[in-house]
């Protein structure tokens, strides 16, 4: 089961990926426990399944406008909706695979895979504690959630 | 005679080398493109999994090829097992989110020449390229 400890390794893998790829570092909020429900999604969605020596998944969610600045950053002038769809799973993909550096070559992560649409409805892994980690980037708010046996 | 970045000259003409750049992601294969800063590098394709790089790999014969892990079809590590074997002399670096020891040792047994942790800035992916080129 997920523990609050563990979160660390998803926060500082948040706060550096906007370091390093967008050169500018997001503000991340405290994690809160995922008590009802599915947590609301954004326009774009990149989920990873972890499987292995952990289960469960991993999703970074986020407005369009928070992607087409983050590209802009990348000195990507290519806005369309597949580079959005390549961003948010490649985001959620870095942050999932940096957390191997804590959890170990058994904390397995699948290739990513992206929805889109708001009202999109991921379901979050059975028997799993849930977290929501706010993410504030210039503007903009997304979400890291990790659901993990 | 070689120079600081690792550009082989003499009597002012650049040796010049093959690149491939393998990422299933097609936002990082154009940073990567766009990203690296060597004169002496022509970028010969680009690659979105493991099966589609080998067969640009027996198309171009690049002398370089940067490589993620993660990907559909073929992952890196069998990728660069396969390419290791079809020319032992190719210099391969890892570029992947994967931040674990077993997967950078298991990488280099394989034959990979350097491991380039995601995210990554333009500096440090340079600095990466300069060392494969040293070692060509």
């Amino acid at each position: 089961m997920l523990q609050e400890h563990e979160l660390k390794t998803f926060v500082e893998g948040t706060t550096n990926y906007f370091e390093v790829a967008a050169q500018q570092p997001a503000t991340v909020g405290s994690p809160y426990l995922v008590t009802d429900g599915t947590p609301a999604v954004h326009d774009y969605t990149g989920i990873i399944t972890i499987t292995g020596k952990r289960e469960g998944i991993v999703y970074f969610t986020a407005p369009r406008a928070m992607l087409t600045v983050l590209l802009m950053k990348m000195q990507e002038s290519d806005f369309s909706h597949e580079n959005m769809r390549d961003l948010v799973g490649e985001v959620a993909n870095t942050i999932s695979g940096n957390a191997r550096r804590d959890f170990g070559s058994e904390f397995i992560i699948s290739v990513p895979s992206v929805v889109s649409g708001e009202k999109s409805e991921i379901p979050l892994a059975p028997g799993a504690r849930s977290f929501v980690i706010p993410i504030n980037w210039r503007s903009h708010s997304a979400k890291l959630v990790v659901s993990l046996k | 005679m070689t120079t600081a970045n690792g550009t082989a000259s003499a009597a002012g003409t650049k040796r010049s080398f093959k690149l491939l750049i393998v990422d299933d992601s097609n936002i990082m294969r154009r940073r990567i493109e766009r990203s690296q800063q060597f004169d002496e590098l022509e970028v010969v394709g680009s690659a979105s999994n493991g099966l589609e790089a080998l067969e640009l790999f027996k198309k171009t014969d690049p002398d370089l090829v940067t490589m993620d892990i993660t990907m559909p079809h073929m992952d890196g590590i069998e990728c660069i097992q396969r390419l290791v074997e079809l020319k032992p002399e190719v210099r391969i670096l890892v570029i992947s989110a994967l931040a674990d020891k077993a997967t950078a040792v298991d990488a280099m047994e394989k034959g990979a020449n350097g491991f380039l942790h995601k995210p990554f800035t333009d500096r440090q992916l340079n600095e990466a390229i300069a060392e494969l080129i040293r070692g060509l």
